[in-house]
């Protein structure tokens, strides 16, 4: 067999900045970050879409980069942890936040949380219900963002050093 | 208090490696992409007993970008380590499944890893058994259990329970359980002729260069082992584990350098577990509560590797004073992948048994499960007879009954509804050993005005960065901003790993001393500093690990609010409160952190985590996060954590006791009671998932 048959030429736009790669059929994007592009902020926590610790922004909306084939996202545009704060030296405020409440511990999942929480605000923007929100309330219309909505959309990012509660917080305080 | 005489101490300061880490610069031990890097995938043993009697691995070589596949018969030789789970691609012998039997490198991910599924492995298969059964013929007592005697037996206990008033003869069950930090073990190799350099995800950098050394026959200092960032550990990094081994195997025989990332799948079996317990508790008491007999017997299981003993006995030998008392543990070596260290282990599975009898035994009496543990306390270390360095169980459980709001709370079970809930609360104690382990610093003055600690102390998540610096700006009398750490790295004097909830005391010991000196140093020092610095080492050798004659442990009262469906046998934990006393706390912050962590995993073990061995394959069919549930966002409620301040001088110089532990111990047991309480039901078997609620429910109609 020849690698030529198994390789796809790909191009995205990752924080900002387009990328032109010949990748193997079999690369997701997890790995096309880490390992093409050196971009390490995402972690691998299970491969297999089940930690989180892999979640990236795709087209703003947030996913599990261990679960996407890197050929498929051909003219997507990535955020990574690494560009969650834009060109500038400050961190995103929702770093911060992570930095004043003590967010995190190993910091392992912390990138994961991160570009979690940045999807989960947009959707919430967005009128997307979860499986919590009151079914009653009006639809297509922002929904608040209690401490019981935030833990349940944020429950797909494994914390196993148990941050949880202040990561909750951390969510709340860029709410505010 | 020695020593300590700046303001840093106990400040909640910021983590040194927050910003990194929250930016995604932070690298951990896969993510050192040397330049021609490989990348291996471990093979793993499909059968639970026997020999492997060939390796055919012409169908992975043939796939383009595969450099090599290590097999037992072919590997580069090794000398015997003195943990033999390391002895890997040694001998064709298959110990339990999961074992590696062969390992495929190549140049890229996609490629080892499909390399490692085409390679054929040929058996000799044998019977095995890996069920863990009370009275296995094959058990048997073990000298050791946690560096502590197997057995202690006081008085007589069978005569004392025998004739107790009150008796209290109950079964506790605990299934194996998963480490699993968010991090897989990860190990990248690289030789420069015959100097080895590993980025480890370790727990301790210098056991690391220590083993690689003995094992590849080289002197220590040829090879380095970097440990800058841990995804975590909680125990299953606490020693090298295969990954850093078969990384150098790999490494030596492509000369590239290679990355060996453990597939999460792989973990279960590879990196150590918690062993299953059997746990029975016999209590004999008076009627006014008094203990007259503690008998704890652990059942428990060991692999044919190594004995590993889960010494879920101890915490009996430290908690209650009675005049006779029986602690002792029984293993038996079975087929199963090596157990190993889990968060607080022993305490977090014996303080499980141990605490949800003392609520059984409070119930049937009538008395306040609080105030049966104060009328229990006793005067000297029960196990040892020696005094304790300082005890605050008592001050824990006021304080925490006072803040939970604990009295005249109504003792009768399943009393409370709220529709298809039902509620109730519950209390349980915990203790953790109080220790340090010889470590050696360097602190060394610029003349800027600046100070460097070397000390190859690893951050596993705790802060170690942060409280390290706060401990020598404390000695020093200089602010906080001007100290520098360094650590992370085997060039660095030698240190304890992060284990044990050892680290803060065994690194912040000879931190402080050679501070100490150098401030001694400067003040005696006229005039401007010589360019380089001046430099003090310390090493705690003979010190840290000097016997003493007191008993050492923390102390914590955890108490837990739940509501439990009776329709569907959902469990809710609705508040979780926990007081610790564990010396001076050095960092508020992190210690807080460390605290509530904790907590989160001790309700994993209450309500979630639950692994089995199953009987005809040998392993763990809960292998991955999908099917072993680690507790989520939506699990945890808001959790807190508070502390009682102890001065107490026999510690080490900073006062403090270890935090990383400590958490986790009584919380299953104040979940299970609150459970009881709230149903009426006495659940004997973690995890309290809703089949058995439900099961539960029913049953008692
Ligand atoms: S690594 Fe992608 S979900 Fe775990
Ligand atoms: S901070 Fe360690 S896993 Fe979340």
């Amino acid at each position: 067999m020849t690698s030529a048959s198994h390789h796809s030429e790909v191009t995205l736009r990752v924080n900002g900045k387009p990328h032109t790669l010949r990748v193997d059929n079999r690369r997701v994007l997890l790995d096309l970050l880490r390992e093409d592009l050196d971009l390490t902020g995402s972690k691998k926590g299970c491969d297999h879409g089940q930690c989180g610790a892999c979640t990236v922004l795709a087209d703003g909306r947030r996913v599990n980069s261990c679960l996407l084939l890197a050929v498929t996202l051909d003219g997507s545009e990535i955020t990574t942890v690494e560009g969650l704060g834009g060109d500038g030296e400050e961190p995103h405020p929702l770093q911060r936040a992570f930095l004043d409440r003590d967010a995190f511990q190993c910091g392992y999942c912390t990138p994961g949380q991160l570009c979690s929480a940045v999807g989960l605000l947009a959707e919430a923007a967005a009128g997307h219900p979860s499986h919590v929100t009151d079914p009653a309330a009006p639809s297509g219309r922002p929904v608040p963002l209690d401490r019981t909505e935030i833990r349940e959309r944020m429950s797909g990012n494994l914390c196993r050093c148990g941050a949880y509660p202040r990561i909750v917080g951390a969510i709340e305080d860029v709410i505010e | 208090m020695t020593g300590t005489t700046g303001t840093a101490l106990g400040a909640p300061a910021e983590r040194r490696e927050g910003r990194q880490k929250v930016t995604g610069a932070a690298r951990y031990a896969a993510e050192y992409t040397l330049p021609g890097r490989a990348h291996a995938w471990p093979v793993p043993a499909a059968i639970a007993h026997g020999r492997v009697t060939s390796v055919d691995t012409s169908a992975a070589l043939a796939l383009p970008g595969v450099l090599a596949v290590l097999t037992p018969g072919d590997a580069p030789r090794l000398a015997e380590p003195e943990d033999h789970t390391l002895a890997l691609l040694q001998n064709p012998k298959v110990p339990h499944r999961g074992w590696c039997v062969a390992l495929a490198v190549a140049d890229t991910l996609e490629t080892a890893r499909a390399a490692a599924r085409a390679v054929r492995v040929h058996y000799a298969p044998e019977p095995h058994d890996v069920t863990l059964v009370p009275g296995h013929p094959d058990a048997y007592e073990p000298e050791e259990a946690g560096g502590q005697p197997g057995r202690l037996e006081q008085g007589d206990p069978a005569a004392a329970y025998a004739a107790a008033e009150v008796r209290l003869d109950v079964t506790y069950r605990v299934p194996p359980l998963h480490n699993h930090p968010m991090e897989p073990h990860a190990s990248t190799a690289h030789w420069d002729g015959d100097r080895l350099t590993v980025y480890t995800s370790s727990q301790g950098g210098s056991t690391v260069r220590s083993v690689l050394a003995g094992m590849f026959e080289l002197p220590e200092d040829h090879v380095t082992a970097v440990t800058e960032h841990v995804g975590g550990g909680f125990g299953s990094k606490g020693t090298p584990r295969p990954d850093v081994v078969l990384a150098a195997l790999a490494a030596r025989r492509t000369g590239r350098p290679v990355t060996v990332a453990y597939p999460r799948r792989h973990l279960p079996t590879t990196v150590g577990h918690r062993a299953p317990t059997v746990q029975r508790l016999r209590l004999g008491a008076r009627p006014d509560g008094r203990l007259t007999a503690l008998l704890h017997e652990v059942t428990t299981h060991t692999s044919r590797v190594r004995e590993f003993v889960e010494q879920a006995a101890l915490p009996s030998r430290v908690m209650y004073a009675t005049p006779a008392l029986l602690s002792t543990h029984r293993v038996t070596a079975l087929d199963v992948p090596s157990p190993s260290w889990m968060r607080a282990p022993g305490e977090a599975p014996g303080m499980y048994a141990l605490e949800s009898a003392m609520d059984e035994l409070a119930d049937a009496l009538g008395i306040d499960p609080v105030e049966l543990r104060l009328r229990n306390e006793p005067d000297r270390e029960p196990g040892s007879g020696k005094p304790f360095s300082s005890r605050s169980l008592v001050a824990c459980l006021r304080e925490g009954a006072r803040r939970f709001d604990w009295d005249g709370r109504d003792p009768r079970p399943g009393t409370r509804r709220e529709g298809p809930w039902l509620t109730g609360t519950g209390v349980a104690a915990a203790t953790y050993p109080a220790a340090a382990q010889p470590s050696a610093a360097a602190a060394r003055a610029l003349p800027d005005g600046t100070f460097t600690i070397r000390i190859n102390a690893t951050d596993i998540g705790t802060g170690a960065r942060t409280v390290l610096a706060q401990i020598a700006a404390d000695t020093l009398g200089a602010p906080l901003d001007r100290v520098r750490v360094e650590i992370g790295h085997s060039d660095l004097p030698y240190a304890w790993l992060a284990g044990g909830s050892m680290g803060t005391a065994s690194w912040g010991w000879p931190v402080h001393d050679a501070c100490a000196e150098l401030a001694s140093r400067l003040a005696a020092h006229p005039g401007p500093l010589p360019a380089e610095g001046i430099e003090t080492r310390a090493d705690t050798t003979g010190k840290a690990d000097a016997d003493s004659p007191y008993a050492k442990h923390a102390f914590g009262a955890h108490f837990a609010e739940v509501a439990v469906d009776t329709v569907t046998g959902e469990l809710r934990v609705r508040r979780l409160l926990g007081v610790y006393a564990a010396g001076r706390i050095l960092n508020a912050r992190t210690a807080r952190s460390q605290f509530t962590g904790a907590m989160v995993m001790g309700l994993g073990m209450a309500l979630t985590e639950h692994s089995t061995l199953d009987p005809a394959f040998g392993d763990f069919p809960e292998a991955d996060l999908a099917s072993y549930h680690v507790p989520v966002h939506a699990d945890v409620p808001d959790i807190e954590a508070h502390w009682i301040e102890e001065d107490d001088p026999h510690l080490n110089p900073m006062g403090s006791k270890g935090i990383g532990e400590i958490g986790i111990v009584g919380t299953a047991a104040a979940l299970g009671n609150a459970v009881h309480h709230a149903t009426g039901i006495r659940f004997r078997e973690l995890p309290l998932t809703p089949d058995r609620i439900l099961a539960g429910l029913l049953s008692e109609g």
